[in-house]
């Protein structure tokens, strides 16, 4: 703690800081540029300059950049110091020397940082009269508009995207006035983070161009707070809608989640919700050969709970992509025995292994934020970037870290960024990845271990043996494998806070079960260590928790005909399990109903469609995968812009549909007493009630509003349809409201907050304003609770250590792969995403590809019991032989584990092509 | 009491004689709508979209006059054609919500929306008084006649390359090494 008097007021504030993080902290606002809470400083911008005075009788002062000084004990500082004032006006009055005449027309505009800056600052009038510097703009990619023109050379870009993303693509070019910012040459930005260069941008030059084209103003976007559905970490979002669509996704600011950053994937893959071919209104076919025809909502609950009542017993296949409100209505609505979690098999036996080793191997599961506090990382089987990047990117922070141990010892703050960096030069704490293909983190790391996936696990059993005598050896261990994992489990023992990773994306227990083994140890030395495991889909885990059959189970089921009608919820077959299997069990079931918010295969084949809310349209409770319970609320009410629309939350949808077939009068049914009712079926997750405040919540007697006070348009953007403006939707199942009408303030501290806005901050670094310390956590506390924590307990190590892999003459064992782009069920729909995603190719060992006389881009056919897939083929040197490596996300996909046959493709015409 | 009766008399009498003296006068009544209403230029009436002297769109869809107008009866949506201008998709005003203060004008960066000296909207559906882009546009540039919002702009559009706005020098090129 330090005492430091600001314009002759005393506050305590903490003393490592510098003087203009201390200073924001306490809610002063000093304008600053270069400064960023996740970057440290560097002092270039000269803007956060404030007078500083040597003791109490110093009247003259000094001018100092308060990102460059200490907040040290008894420090005198002035901000409104007129010679400061003067100062920070001139600075910024040469920083907009060469900025464009282009506020109109720039979709940064209403939420710059630059704008809040020069008002803040006072700058209202140009008095430079000579030629501005321009510059040519470059095509990045579908993701990221250029506009060089705005930049006012802060250095936030490249600083972000090399030295904390670890991007090597953007840079700086030439100095002073004739300089750039941009790629070498004209290209898609490589890094899979590129996208917070928006965010982190203080002006336009970066900006979101899957929101370009259907631009609106943050002031007119209507927002809610919710959660990233594109994979299993749980980033808090603000999704921003505008005329019944989603414009645009920001970051929502969790203090120990996602923090300031997104991934791409999270960012741009929210398309799929505005496709034109989402279905909208009920749709019913008696039989699977006839045309649909569309109903309305009473006439297709009537139907669909008449067939229901009509067949001898219906089972329900839940989703892992559906919130645990959905899941539990449709288990509510078939009865326990007869509910599936619709995820194969194989995955939901590595989930049980995930959620037995998050409860009993004694080390805790740290959430994102504590992975980057730890100093020796070991990654089993997981491609970080490829199957939960926003972890990945707090993997490289935990490398980066050793930087401000050596500072540290050294007396250098840590937010001295340029001191800090040339300190550490290519040093880092060491992280291991034991995984067969090339990562984007191999960078940072002390050593990859190129190993198929069973010799990947007895590398694990193998530190585990190290590291406790008492843990099983791997008998035949190579000589090689064995030195390192003496290696990994020196390292890991000699950090402060080692972290094991590992997860089900080659889908392989034995894998966990060496993490296991590997934590237990450190748990059994006594080690502060944790645990992370990563899962594949937004809700797995909870899923996981709630239990339920896995989806052989109900195929089998429905096509011996032990059950005829099938209730699916939001999940798309097809993409689990081979479609032959599929369509002999949908075609045996006489009834199908199927609730989705997207076309998919399933939904072709059902009798009786329901259109299901997307993320952006309904509330429900997901749990990441370090075991957080999150509530995401609705963004926006469907039918207030299309009055033709019958879309409605999966678990509406079911409750009216058993209210239906029990013959029941329908009453309607709000998300808090779902949540209750699934709290109370489900003891797991009895916690969820408590994720967020309940309907009934309210600051000052308010609910909380979703539109900004200078929401625009709302007598007009109607008037087409209807001159006369209804009433706003009233919203039962939030304590937000479908208007500007309602609190959205900074001062009464609040866990949900669905966009960041305070008096003269408008950008994304209004966020500041909600948090208790610059970066710190939000002040109500971060939302969410944590639902899986270890139980104490003497923890037996797992004895079954597989074999070492022993490639086979003419067959190959297939890897399933992680995609970013466009290995996931739903942002594949989205078109950026599809546009970004590298083309699909199998991964072939140098060797073995000789072996098949095939080079780079030749197509192979993959065929195993599965079904056959033709794709290009990539070569990588390091890959194990005997091993393919298949992108996730294709159709037909194999299965991972299984052998196939590969072998080159006769023609060169497209074959039986996966879905890319 | 007498002189109060003479008073009063005298008083009725001036009153009806100066009445009786208005039929002489000059007519300060129109007889609307045979007659017209003469306007000043600066009247708050009926909202335009005007072009600029190009005989292009001037809105830039900017949305500042939607955020401006107090009764939130703008509502419009961003476009941006193949030349790079942004340009509004739809625009649409309510003017059975339109209180004409003139705001919207007031905000307007590039001349774009105008209010004229015209108030004969009257309508006897309510629904007519919504006017789009359609109803709105008119071909030429309003009371502004010279300005040209894309000339000062920075962005470059066909026909405008970057460093020929005005006051703008040539783009920069890093890769040379010309003083």
């Amino acid at each position: 703690m330090a005492t430091i008097h600001v314009d002759g007021q005393r506050y305590d504030v903490d003393g490592a800081d510098n003087l203009l993080d201390a200073c924001l902290s306490l809610g002063l606002d000093v304008p600053y540029f270069c400064w960023h809470p996740a970057l440290g400083s560097v002092g270039a911008c000269r803007q956060c300059a404030v007078k500083q005075y040597q003791d109490e009788d110093d009247t003259r002062g000094a001018l100092v950049m308060a990102c460059m000084t200490p907040a040290a004990d008894g420090t005198r500082i002035s901000i409104d110091d007129d010679e400061a004032r003067e100062f920070r006006a001139s600075v910024i009055e040469w920083l907009m020397i060469n900025h464009p005449h282009d506020c109109p027309v720039c979709e940064e505009g209403g939420h710059c940082h630059l704008q809040d800056m020069t008002v803040m600052t006072g700058h209202d009038r140009r008095r430079y009269r000579f030629r501005k510097r321009t510059h040519r703009n470059q095509d990045l990619g579908p993701f990221i508009a250029h506009e060089m023109n705005r930049c006012i050379t802060c250095y936030r870009c490249v600083r972000f995207y090399r030295d904390y993303a670890g991007g090597e693509d953007l840079g700086a070019f030439g100095a002073n006035d004739n300089i750039y910012f941009g790629r070498h040459r004209e290209g898609v930005l490589e890094s899979p983070f590129a996208g917070n260069l928006t965010e982190v941008c203080p002006t336009g030059v970066f900006t979101d161009q899957t929101h370009s084209a259907r631009y609106t103003r943050k002031w007119d976007l209507q927002f809610a707070p919710s959660l990233c559905h594109q994979c299993a970490v749980g980033c808090n979002i603000s999704p921003g809608e505008r005329y019944g669509e989603l414009r645009r996704i920001e970051n929502r600011y969790h203090g120990e989640v996602n923090r300031f950053f997104l991934c791409d994937r999270g960012r741009f893959g929210y398309g799929y919700v505005n496709r034109d071919d989402r279905p909208r209104r009920p749709e019913w076919r008696s039989d699977r050969d006839d045309a649909c025809v569309t109903l309305e909502v009473d006439a297709a609950l009537d139907r669909g709970a008449d067939r229901l009542r009509s067949a001898r017993r219906v089972i329900g296949i839940g989703s892992p992509r559906a919130s645990l409100e959905s899941n539990h209505q449709l288990r509510a609505l078939v009865g326990n025995d007869a509910f599936s979690t619709g995820i194969a098999a194989a995955e939901q036996r590595c989930l049980a292994v995930m959620q037995a080793l998050n409860h009993g191997c004694g080390l805790p599961t740290p959430t994102p934020r504590e992975v980057e506090r730890h100093d020796a990382v070991f990654i089993l089987g997981e491609d970080l970037i490829a199957s939960a990047a926003r972890i990945g990117l707090a993997v490289r922070q935990a490398a980066q870290a050793r930087r401000e141990t050596l500072a540290a010892e050294r007396d250098i703050p840590y937010w001295n960024d340029a001191a800090v960096r040339t300190l550490g030069q290519d040093r880092y704490h060491p992280v291991f990845i034991a995984y067969p293909t090339a990562t984007d983190l191999d960078d940072v790391t002390a050593a990859r271990f190129a190993l198929a996936p069973d010799d990947i696990a007895r590398l694990g059993f193998a530190v585990a043996h190290e590291i406790d005598d008492n843990a099983p050896a791997v008998a035949g261990l190579e000589p090689a494998m064995g030195e390192a994992a003496r290696d990994i489990a020196a390292r890991l023992l000699a950090a402060e806070r080692p972290l094991v990773i590992s997860g089900g994306s080659l889908g392989s227990e034995a894998i966990l079960e060496a993490a296991g083994n590997v934590a237990r140890a450190m748990a059994r030395r006594a080690r502060r260590g944790g645990l992370l495991l990563v899962r594949r889909e937004a809700n797995s885990t909870g899923l996981a928790m709630l239990g339920g059959e896995p989806l052989e189970w109900a195929l089998d089921e429905l096509a011996s005909r032990r059950a005829d009608a099938v209730v699916i919820l939001e999940n798309d077959l097809f993409q689990r399990l081979p479609a032959a299997r599929i369509e002999a069990a949908l075609d045996a079931a006489e009834t199908v109903v199927v609730l989705d918010h997207q076309r998919t295969a399933t939904w072709e084949r059902a009798h009786l469609g329901l259109p299901a809310a997307s993320f952006a349209e309904a509330d429900g409770t997901l749990v990441s995968l370090e075991g957080r319970a999150q509530r995401f609320f609705q963004v926006f009410d469907p039918a207030y812009h299309r009055p033709e629309t019958r879309i409605r939350e999966s678990w509406r949808w079911l409750h009216a549909l058993r209210a239906d077939l029990l013959r029941h009068e329908v009453a309607d049914i709000a998300l808090d007493a779902v949540t209750r009712d699934c709290a109370r079926a489900c003891p797991a997750l009895g916690a969820i009630v408590d994720a967020a405040p309940g309907a009934d919540y309210r600051v000052h007697g308010l609910k909380l509003a979703r539109e900004p006070h200078r929401y625009s348009g709302r007598t007009a953007m109607r008037a087409h349809l209807d001159v006369s403006e209804p009433r706003v939707p009233q919203d039962p199942d939030s304590p937000f409201t479908f208007s500007m009408e309602g609190y959205n303030g900074f001062d009464r501290p609040r866990e949900e907050v669905a966009f960041a806005w305070a008096p003269g901050w408008n950008s994304p670094q209004a966020w500041n304003k909600f948090t208790d310390e610059v970066g710190g956590h939000l002040r109500a506390g971060d939302p969410g609770v944590r639902l899986l924590a270890p139980r104490p307990g003497a923890y037996a190590y797992a004895t079954s250590i597989p074999e070492g892999f022993r490639g086979r003459e003419d067959e190959w064992q297939v890897m399933m792969l992680p995609r970013l782009f466009g290995g996931d069920e739903t942002s594949s729909r989205a078109a950026p995403i599809l546009a970004r995603a590298t083309p699909a190719t199998l991964v072939l060992a140098t060797g073995d590809a000789t072996r098949l006389g095939v080079s780079d881009g030749d197509r192979l056919v993959l065929a195993s019991h599965t079904g056959s897939l033709t794709l290009p083929v990539r070569r990588e040197a390091t890959l194990p032989l005997g091993v393919v490596g298949v992108p996730a996300g294709l159709a037909p996909a194999p299965v991972a584990g299984e052998w196939a046959r590969l072998a080159a493709a006769r023609t060169e015409g497209p074959g039986e092509e996966g879905r890319p | 009491m007498l002189m109060k009766v003479i008073e009063g008399t005298v008083s009725q009498l001036r009153t009806l004689g100066m009445i009786f003296m208005h039929s002489f006068r000059k007519r300060e009544t129109l007889s609307y709508p045979e007659e017209p209403v003469p306007l000043p230029p600066r009247y708050r009436g009926r909202i335009v979209l005007t072009r600029d002297p190009d005989g292009e769109e001037r809105c830039v869809a900017c949305n500042l006059c939607a955020v401006a107008c107090p009764v939130a009866c703008i509502s419009l949506q961003k476009g941006e054609r193949e030349d790079g201008r942004w340009y509004p998709e739809f625009f649409r005003i309510n003017f059975s919500r339109c209180i004409y203060c003139g705001m919207c004008e007031e905000a307007c960066p590039t001349s774009a929306i105008q209010l004229t000296p015209d108030f004969e909207m009257s309508e006897y559906r309510r629904q007519e008084l919504v006017y789009e882009k359609d109803d709105l546009l008119i071909s030429g540039p309003g009371k502004d006649h010279d300005y040209h919002f894309y000339k000062v702009a920075g962005l470059a559009i066909a026909g405008k390359d970057k460093g020929q706005a005005q006051d703008e020098a040539e783009p920069i090129d890093v890769k040379t090494l010309l003083p």
